[in-house]
C-alpha cells in the first residue's frame, strides 16, 4: 500500500448528498422564474439579477478574505443564492447603487456578522430586501409593468402591482368588482404578465422550480404547502364574508411575493425550523402574518416580513417542538 | 405492506455483491490469535498456559463474571504464547496465540452435522450449555446470549423475535446461513422457545432477502407458533428496538430492552450457533464472515474460525486489491475500521469490509446549514446536530436531557449530514462522558 | 414642544423613580449574608479560576477555605506557598507548605522518531481519537498530538510544535494547575517537583510494550532494558511493566541514567552542558531536540536558521 490506511469513526459510507448540490439545486430550481421575468422585464431583470449576484460574492469574498481574515466560501454557493432571491425581491429598475446597498445589508449584516452561513437568524436576501423597501419606499416600489419583450429601461412604465391595486382601491373606499377590472386576469397572474419584482411575478415558474426541489428533496412540502393553505383559508374566509372588501385567496396566492415566499424564502434551511412539527408552525404563523399585513396593514405585501418575524422565532420553536423521542412515556403506556 | 418502523430511517445503497455466493469453509489457519475480551462485559480469564496443547473446541479462557463469557479453542494445536496484539478496538488487547497442529485430523475434519430435529435436553440444561458454550450475541454487539435469556420471574415474556434483517450493506453472513441452514435455525428456534416457554416466534427478514423469506415461509408452514414478517428494506431496520416496533408494534421504552415489553430478540446466527451447541455439543469456535469490497477479486462468504488473523482471509479472496485505503471489520455503517490486518477474526466479526481510496476518504467537514435532515432519518427521535453542538462544548447535563443516551450509533445522521459533519463522532464522545458522569453519581 | 420636552422628561423620571424603589427593596428583601472573610480571601486569591485546587472557581475555594475547619489539605497550585500562608494568616488555621511543581511531558515520540503508520481522520480532539483507536503511531502509550492539553491550558503555558507534533510547556508559565494532566487521555503529562533551578531528570516515555515493539513504533521508547535500575545509586528508578519510573523524591539527579540509556528515553532539563565534551557531542544534539522547555523560542529560531 502507498498510502497508510485510514481510521475513522463509522459510519464509513456518506450520501451523495452535498451543502454545495443543495445549493445549486436552489438555483437551477429558480432559472424558470428567472427567465419568465427576463421575457417579461427584459434587460432590466438581467442587469438587477446580475448586479445582485456578482455584488453579494464580492462582498462575501471582501469581508471573509480582509476584514475576519477567514476561509473564502464563496463556492459553497450560499452567497450566489443570496444574491438572485435578493434580485428576485427586488423591481426591475432599481438604481444599481441601492442594489449593491442591498447585497451589503443582506451579506455583510445578516449573514457573516452573525457568523457565516448556518448561523445567521434571518433570510439575508430578505434583510437586504426589507432594509431598501424601508429605507427607499419609492424607488423600491415603482414597478416596471409587464411590457413583454422590453428591452430597455426607458420604455419601462411604472405601475402598481395588483395588491398595491387592490389597497389602494380599497382605502378610496372602492370596491372588489370596480378594482377587478383593472387587475390582470387570473391566467395572466398565474403565467406572469403582470408587474411586480422581478422572481415572484410568475405562479407556474415559481410552482415548477418548488416541484422541483421537493422532487429533489432539498425542500419538504411541510413549509410551503401549509403556508399557500393557511394562506388561501384565511384570505378565503374574509373573502366569503365580503367579497366586496376582500381579494379572492386565488389572487391573494397567484399575486405578490407568496409562491416565491412559500418555496424559496421560508423554506431557507438555515432559517426554518428543523423538525416537522416545528416546520407547520412556521408556516402557519408566517401566512397569518402575511394576510393580516396584507388585508390590514399598511403595506400591500407583507411576505417577507412576515418571513422576517418568523424567522426570529425558529430558535423558540426549535426548542419546543422537538421530535416524539422513541420509547418516550406517551406512547408506551399505551402499549 | 411490509412492515416497518415509523420514524427516520435512511437507505444507503445495499452492494450485497456477496449474496449469491456459498459459504465456504475457509483453510485451517496456521495460527489464530483468539482475544480474550470478544464480548460486551468482563473480559474472560486465561487458564491455560504457554506450551500448553490444546483440543478443539476445550476452555482455554473461562468467563470472569456474570456478564462475561467463556471463549474455546478454535483449533486443535500448541499455545505458543500470550500476547499483546491489536483488536478491533484498535488497542492492543490480551489474545491466546495458538499454533494449529497440521497433524491433528480434528482441524480439518468437513463437520457438517446432519439435521436432528428432537431436542433431548431440559430447559435448565440447555440455558446452562449456552452459557458454558460461549455463545453470544452474533449480530455484531456480542452480548453474551446466557445474560439474554436470563428473564427474572416477574417478567413475562410472550414473544421470541429472530433478527434475519441484516440492514448493514454490503454484508451477506446471515442472508447466506438463512438460505444454507434453514431447517437447523428452525429447530434452534425450537429450542429457545421451548427454554423460554414461549409459544409465539416472529421472523423478520427485510424485503431484499425474498429467496430467504420464501424459504422460511416453506419451513414454517407445519410448526405451531413460527412465523415469518417480511420488513421494508430500510437501515435500520435491524436495530433492536426498531425491529421490536416494526414486527410487534411495542415500543420499547426509553432506556429500557425488549425484556420491558416482553420480547426477546437473537439474531439468526446466534440462533444457529445455539443450535449447534445444543444438538451437536459444539462450542461457539467459528462464524461465518463475509469478505466483500467492491475492488476485491473474488468476495464471497467463509466460515472463519474465531482468532483468524484478517490477512488470512484476505488472502483468501485474492488479496488486498491496489490502492486500499480502508479495511472494516463489520458492515460500512456501524463496523470499526481497524489499523492492520493482524487483527483477529472475533465473534462479532460479521464482515470484513476492503474500501478503496475514492470512499475511504471523509469529506471536509463544513458549517451546520441546519438543514435538519439529521433529524429527520435518526430513528430514535433525536436531533443529532443539538446532541454534537452540546458535547462539543461539553455542556453534557443538557445532553443528558436531550436523550443523548438513548442514541444506538446507527450512524444514519453522519450519512445524510451534507455538511460531512461528524455527528456521530460528537455524540459518541458525548455518550461515554455522560456515562461516566452518571457512574460517578451513583 | 416644551409641554412634550417636559412630559417626556417627567416620564423618565418617574420610571427611574420606580425603578429605583423597586430595586432597592428587592435587594433588601433577599439580602444574603456571607462571611466577609470570603471577598478577603477571594481577594487573595490569584482568580484565574483555573479548576486546579478542585474547586470550580476561586470564589467557591474561598469558601471552602473559610467553611472547612482544617486546610490542611486545601491547596491552591496557581499562588503557592506564599498565597497559602497568607489566606492562612487570614483566617488563622494551619496550611502545609508544598513543594512547587511543574507538569512534564513523558513523550518524545516526534514524527521523526515515532513514525506514523495510518491516518486518522474525524474531529482533531484527542478524546474522540483515542476512543476510535490508539493512535496514528504504532504506540499506543504516548502522544496523540491533538492537543487537547493546549486547549485546555489558561495560562498560555503550552503549544503545539508543530515541526515534532508534540505539545511544549513553557516551564516558566506553568502554574501546576493539572488541567492538562486532566485533560490527556494517554497521561503522559506529569506534575513533577520544581527545584531552584529546575533540573529534572525524569523517563520521557510511557511505552509499556517489550522493548523490540516498543523500540519499533518508536526509537526513542523505553526499551525496559533496566540499565538504569541498574546504575542508579538511590534506587530512584522503578521498572513497572517494561517502563522505567524515575522516583522524583529519591533522586539526586546525578544523571547517571542519562548516559546509560541506550534510547535517550531519559530527559534531563536546565543542567548546564556536561564537561566531557567529546563523549557528549553527539548527546547534546539529541539534548537540543529533547530538552525543548528551557528553549523555547531559541531553539525555533536556530531550527529554522539551519
Amino acid at each position: 500500500m502507498s498510502q497508510p490506511i485510514i481510521i475513522s469513526a463509522s459510519p464509513h459510507v456518506h450520501s451523495d448528498r452535498t451543502s454545495k448540490k443543495l445549493m445549486y439545486d436552489v438555483v437551477i430550481a429558480l432559472i424558470p422564474a428567472f427567465l419568465v421575468s427576463l421575457y417579461v422585464f427584459g434587460i432590466g431583470a438581467f442587469i438587477v439579477t446580475a448586479v445582485a449576484v456578482i455584488s453579494c460574492l464580492l462582498f462575501e469574498y471582501l469581508i471573509q478574505k480582509f476584514l475576519l481574515k477567514t476561509e473564502v466560501t464563496i463556492g459553497d454557493g450560499s452567497a450566489l443564492i443570496t444574491g438572485i432571491l435578493l434580485a428576485f425581491n427586488l423591481p426591475s429598475g432599481l438604481p444599481i447603487w441601492m442594489i449593491i446597498v442591498g447585497s451589503l445589508v443582506a451579506i455583510g449584516i445578516a449573514k457573516l456578522s452573525f457568523g457565516g452561513l448556518g448561523f445567521n437568524i434571518f433570510n439575508p436576501a430578505l434583510v437586504g430586501r426589507v432594509f431598501l423597501l424601508v429605507s427607499f419606499p419609492v424607488q423600491m416600489t415603482m414597478w416596471p409593468t409587464a411590457v413583454v419583450n422590453n428591452t430597455s429601461i426607458a420604455d419601462a412604465v411604472t405601475g402598481a402591482t395588483p395588491l398595491g391595486l387592490i389597497k389602494e382601491g380599497l382605502m378610496f373606499g372602492d370596491t372588489m368588482t370596480n378594482i377587478s377590472a383593472d387587475l390582470p386576469s387570473n391566467i395572466d397572474l398565474f403565467i406572469g404578465l403582470t408587474g411586480g419584482s422581478i422572481g415572484e411575478i410568475s405562479a407556474l415558474a415559481l410552482l415548477l422550480g418548488g416541484i422541483y426541489l421537493i422532487v429533489r428533496k432539498v425542500i419538504t412540502w411541510h413549509i410551503p404547502v401549509t403556508m399557500l393553505v393557511t394562506m388561501a383559508v384565511m384570505t378565503g374566509i374574509f373573502w366569503l364574508i365580503n367579497p366586496e372588501q376582500y381579494a379572492s385567496p386565488l389572487i391573494h396566492i397567484l399575486s405578490g411575493g407568496a409562491l416565491l415566499g412559500a418555496f424559496f424564502m421560508a423554506t431557507d434551511l438555515v432559517t426554518s425550523p428543523m423538525t416537522k412539527k416545528g416546520m407547520l408552525i412556521f408556516a402557519i404563523g408566517i401566512a397569518v402574518i402575511t394576510v393580516v399585513i396584507r388585508l390590514f396593514g399598511a403595506y400591500p405585501e407583507g411576505v417577507s416580513f412576515a418571513i422576517l418575524i418568523m424567522n426570529a422565532f425558529v430558535p423558540l420553536i426549535n426548542t419546543y417542538f422537538k421530535p416524539r423521542r422513541f420509547g418516550s412515556k406517551i406512547k408506551s403506556k399505551i402499549v | 405492506m411490509l412492515k416497518t418502523f415509523p420514524k427516520g430511517g435512511i437507505h444507503p445503497p445495499e452492494n450485497k455483491i456477496t449474496s449469491s455466493k456459498g459459504i465456504k469453509r475457509m483453510t485451517v489457519p496456521k495460527v489464530v490469535n483468539v482475544p480474550i475480551a470478544q464480548h460486551i462485559g468482563i473480559p474472560a480469564e486465561i487458564v491455560v498456559d504457554k506450551k500448553d496443547k490444546v483440543e478443539i473446541g476445550q476452555v482455554i479462557a473461562k468467563s470472569g463474571g456474570f456478564v462475561s463469557s467463556n471463549i474455546h479453542a478454535p483449533v486443535a494445536g500448541v499455545v505458543t504464547k500470550l500476547d499483546m496484539i491489536i483488536d478491533t478496538s484498535g488497542y492492543k488487547k490480551q489474545c491466546i496465540v495458538i499454533r494449529t497442529d497440521a497433524k491433528d485430523e480434528a482441524n480439518f475434519e468437513e463437520k457438517e452435522y446432519p439435521l436432528k430435529k428432537n431436542i433431548e435436553l431440559e430447559p435448565k440444561e440447555i440455558l446452562k450449555r449456552i452459557s458454558e458454550y460461549g455463545i453470544v450475541g452474533l449480530g455484531g454487539a456480542t452480548f453474551p446470549s446466557h445474560v439474554k435469556l436470563n428473564v427474572r420471574e416477574d417478567k413475562k415474556i410472550d414473544c421470541l423475535i429472530i433478527n434475519g434483517v441484516e440492514c448493514e450493506p454490503y454484508l451477506t453472513a446471515d442472508h447466506r446461513l438463512m438460505l444454507e441452514k434453514a431447517e437447523e435455525i428452525v429447530v434452534g428456534i425450537k429450542i429457545l422457545m421451548f427454554a423460554l416457554k414461549i409459544d409465539k416466534a416472529v421472523i423478520g427478514i427485510e424485503n431484499n432477502k425474498k429467496d430467504a423469506i420464501n424459504l422460511f415461509k416453506n419451513s414454517v408452514k407445519n410448526e405451531v407458533g413460527i412465523e415469518v414478517a417480511a420488513l421494508k428494506v430500510k437501515y435500520p431496520q435491524g436495530g433492536e428496538k426498531q425491529l421490536v416496533r416494526s414486527i410487534l408494534k411495542r415500543e420499547v421504552p426509553k432506556n429500557g430492552l425488549p425484556l420491558d415489553v416482553g420480547v426477546i430478540v437473537h439474531n439468526v446466527g446466534t440462533i444457529f450457533a445455539i443450535y449447534e451447541a445444543i444438538q451437536h455439543n459444539k462450542p461457539l469456535i467459528e462464524r461465518v464472515v463475509t469478505v466483500t469490497g467492491k475492488n476485491l477479486e473474488n468476495p464471497s462468504n467463509f466460515w472463519v474460525k474465531i482468532g483468524t488473523p484478517i490477512k488470512d482471509l484476505i488472502a483468501e479472496v485474492g488479496g488486498l486489491p491496489e490502492g486500499t485505503r480502508k479495511l472494516v471489520n463489520g458492515g460500512p455503517m456501524m463496523g470499526k475500521a481497524i489499523k492492520n490486518t493482524d487483527v483477529p477474526v472475533t465473534k462479532g466479526t460479521s464482515g470484513i469490509l476492503v474500501i478503496s481510496e475514492d470512499e475511504a476518504s471523509r469529506g471536509e467537514a463544513k458549517n451546520c446549514i441546519r438543514c435538519g435532515e439529521c433529524v429527520f432519518v435518526c430513528p430514535m427521535g433525536l436531533e443529532p446536530h443539538l446532541l454534537m453542538n452540546l458535547s462539543e462544548k461539553g455542556l453534557y447535563e443538557k445532553a443528558s436531557n436531550e436523550d443523548i443516551m438513548t442514541c444506538i450509533e446507527c450512524g444514519s445522521c453522519s450519512y445524510v449530514c451534507p455538511s460531512h459533519r461528524p455527528l456521530l463522532d460528537y455524540i459518541r464522545f458525548g455518550k461515554s462522558i455522560v456515562k461516566k458522569l452518571e457512574t460517578s453519581k451513583n | 414642544m416644551t409641554d412634550s420636552v417636559l412630559y417626556s422628561v417627567f416620564l423618565l423620571a418617574s420610571l427611574g423613580i420606580v425603578a429605583a424603589v423597586v430595586l432597592y427593596v428587592v435587594s433588601k428583601k433577599f439580602y444574603v449574608y456571607e462571611n466577609p472573610l470570603i471577598a478577603d480571601v477571594d481577594e487573595i486569591l490569584p482568580g484565574a479560576n483555573c479548576a486546579g485546587c478542585g474547586s470550580p472557581g476561586c470564589k467557591s475555594f474561598a469558601e471552602r477555605l473559610v467553611n472547612t475547619e482544617d486546610i490542611s489539605d486545601l491547596f491552591c497550585p496557581v499562588g503557592g506557598n506564599d498565597i497559602m500562608k497568607e489566606v492562612a494568616a487570614i483566617l488563622g488555621k494551619e496550611v502545609v507548605e508544598r513543594d512547587p511543581t511543574v507538569a512534564v511531558l513523558r513523550c518524545q515520540g516526534s514524527c521523526e522518531v515515532r513514525p506514523k503508520t495510518t491516518e486518522y481522520q474525524g474531529p482533531r480532539t484527542c478524546a474522540i481519537s483515542a476512543m476510535v483507536y490508539s493512535g496514528e503511531t504504532d504506540c499506543q502509550y504516548g502522544c496523540l498530538g491533538d492537543g487537547d492539553c493546549v486547549k485546555v491550558c489558561k495560562f498560555d503555558a503550552m503549544y503545539m510544535d508543530e515541526a515534532t507534533g508534540l505539545p511544549v510547556i513553557i516551564t516558566d508559565n506553568c502554574t501546576s494547575c493539572g488541567a492538562c494532566v486532566e485533560e490527556c487521555p494517554r497521561d503522559i503529562i506529569e506534575m513533577r517537583p520544581r527545584n531552584k533551578r529546575d533540573l529534572k531528570v525524569f523517563v520521557g516515555c510511557l511505552n509499556e510494550d517489550k522493548g523490540g515493539i516498543a523500540k519499533k513504533s518508536c526509537s526513542v521508547a523505553c526499551i525496559g532494558c533496566s540499565k538504569c535500575e541498574d546504575i542508579c545509586p538511590k534506587d530512584a528508578v522503578v521498572m513497572v511493566n517494561n517502563l522505567a519510573y524515575i522516583d522524583p523524591v529519591l533522586c539526586t539527579l546525578c544523571r547517571k541514567c542519562v548516559d546509560v540509556c541506550p534510547t535517550h528515553s531519559i530527559i534531563e532539563t536546565n543542567f548546564p552542558p556536561k564537561k566531557v565534551k567529546k563523549e557528549v557531542e553527539k548527546k547534546v544534539e539529541v539534548k537540543v531536540a529533547v530538552v525543548k522547555e528551557q528553549i523555547v523560542a531559541e531553539s525555533k529560531k536556530s531550527k529554522t536558521d539551519a
